[in-house]
């Protein structure tokens, strides 16, 4: 099992690495999305501040809804896919091997520009801080939550606006206490609770989407 | 004490007798569910009625509200049902799954429209009755938000089914999605209603007076013909799923025939 995982990964990450474009284009989009907000709402230094850590983690959050049709898509296509359904390992495993190497080249890379973006959003230090350790915390929920969506949508008309339909909803609890966390943290309260609510919603989808990921694809599959 | 045991035995001796899972096949579930509609439709109609009549006209207005409470008769039944109908659609898309029936992911698409007819009614009537209550349509509350993302996720239940072409993975797919939602909805709704409390306390929640009894017994009436309108509507709606289901099967072209 941990060697299927192992190759899996190394496999995914291979390839994540070929495609840089993919990976880049994420991260692009997001700081894109995030500096079209002053251009909408004004300069407004004060304003900025306030509205910095929602708008970086919606922007997040659009850019790593716009990568999930990729993480199923191109296995879909050349049949590598139904080969790893049928194949004798736990599809569960293969699964979260997938996901967890998408996290890597797509959602990393988020947590990792996001100072920038706090930066740009006169955040103080600490609080760009906590942003960065809330998207390093949600970003894997979005991953493999959107990962049930990108399973049950393979291979249909208009599928990435259907994802979108699908997941963005239950992306809801990781959005509230994400940028609740980094609001709370800036008015001096404390931020525990949001984080042990995000540890344990990350823990749940770890747990349980593996699984739904999984009869997802053998659904889409057959 | 002995006879309610006794009738009780002899009932479920009864029901037991009944082969449950003939009726899991759409050919024999088409005809009794035809036969069931009027026995929701109808009480449901009249219930309706004698509610309407009496919240609207009959029922004092509020003291507090003056008229526009009224629309509760309305509102809260529908929120109650669109809340219910989701976990009921949850419920068929996993008797779906586990026995792998048919007719079980007919009920939850059947569903799924009315469940989100009655979020939809509880919304605009909410925003109806804050605008003279609160003084705007809307506000980002726990419980309008809450609503308003349950209606997101009926119509991404559809559009899913919808964009499948064929019936067996549309019904499947749409099924886990509902499944994934249901343990999904508690989770926002705390949520949701955290964020609210830690964004602007409970300024909005109306102060609330004591229900009066005949109110709430009205309300309760209002409650129970939602109920049996949406098993009514529900029943019709699977009847035109199974046909278009079963369309190439005998027993539909004999109906057909028959019907000629």
């Amino acid at each position: 099992m941990i060697a299927i995982f192992r190759t899996m990964l190394s496999r995914e990450l291979t390839l994540g690495l070929r495609r840089k474009a993919d990976a880049l284009m994420t991260l692009f989009f997001c700081v894109i999305v995030a500096s079209m907000f002053p251009l909408a709402v004004g300069p407004e230094p004060a304003l900025l501040k306030t509205m910095g850590p929602g708008i970086i983690w919606v922007a997040a959050l659009l850019a790593s809804l716009l990568s999930l049709e990729r993480m199923f898509g191109a296995d879909y296509v050349d049949g590598t896919l139904e080969q790893m359904v049928i194949s004798q390992h736990p599809l569960p495993v293969i699964v979260f091997a997938k996901v967890l190497a998408h996290w890597l080249t797509t959602g990393l890379p988020l947590v990792l520009i996001s100072p920038l973006l706090a930066l740009q959003y006169g955040l103080e230090a600490q609080d760009g801080l906590i942003l960065v350790a809330t998207l390093l915390i949600g970003t894997p929920i979005l991953s493999l939550l959107g990962a049930v969506g990108a399973a049950l949508t393979l291979g249909l008309r208009g599928g990435g606006v259907l994802i979108s339909l699908l997941v963005l909803p239950l992306f809801v609890p990781v959005l509230i206490f994400g940028a609740a966390a980094v609001d709370d943290a800036a008015a001096g309260l404390s931020i525990e609770g949001h984080f042990s609510l995000l540890g344990a919603m990350l823990v749940a989808a770890l747990i349980l989407t593996p699984w739904a990921v999984a009869s997802a694809l053998r659904i889409s599959i057959e | 004490m002995a006879a309610v045991a006794a009738i009780f035995i002899v009932l479920t001796g009864h029901i037991m007798k009944i082969n449950w899972f003939k009726y899991a096949s759409p050919a024999s579930f088409y005809p009794l569910a035809g036969k069931m509609i009027p026995w929701f439709a109808i009480p449901a109609l009249i219930l309706a009625v004698i509610g309407m009549v009496m919240g609207l006209f009959v029922l004092p207005p509020d003291f507090k509200q003056g008229e526009s409470y009224r629309i509760i008769f309305i509102h809260v039944p529908a929120a109650w049902m669109s809340m219910v109908i989701y976990l009921a659609m949850a419920f068929w898309a996993i008797i779906g799954m586990i026995w792998n029936s048919r007719l079980s992911s007919m009920m939850a698409t059947a569903l799924a429209p009315t469940g989100a007819i009655f979020c939809f009614l509880a919304l605009w009537t909410g925003a109806l009755w804050g605008k003279p209550t609160w003084g705007t349509y809307w506000v980002w509350d726990a419980r309008l938000t809450t609503q308003l993302i349950l209606l997101f996720m009926y119509f991404g239940y559809m559009a899913l089914h919808a964009a499948i072409e064929d019936p067996r993975r549309a019904a499947r797919a749409s099924g886990l999605l509902a499944i994934v939602g249901a343990f999904n909805v508690p989770i926002i709704y705390f949520s949701v209603q955290w964020w609210n409390t830690l964004h602007q306390g409970a300024s909005v929640t109306p102060t609330k007076s004591e229900m009066a009894a005949s109110m709430a017994s009205v309300m309760l009436l209002m409650a129970i013909a939602a109920w049996l309108y949406a098993i009514a509507v529900t029943l019709k709606r699977v009847r035109c799923e199974i046909l278009d289901r079963e369309r190439h099967a005998a027993w539909v072209s004999e109906l057909v025939d028959e019907a000629k």
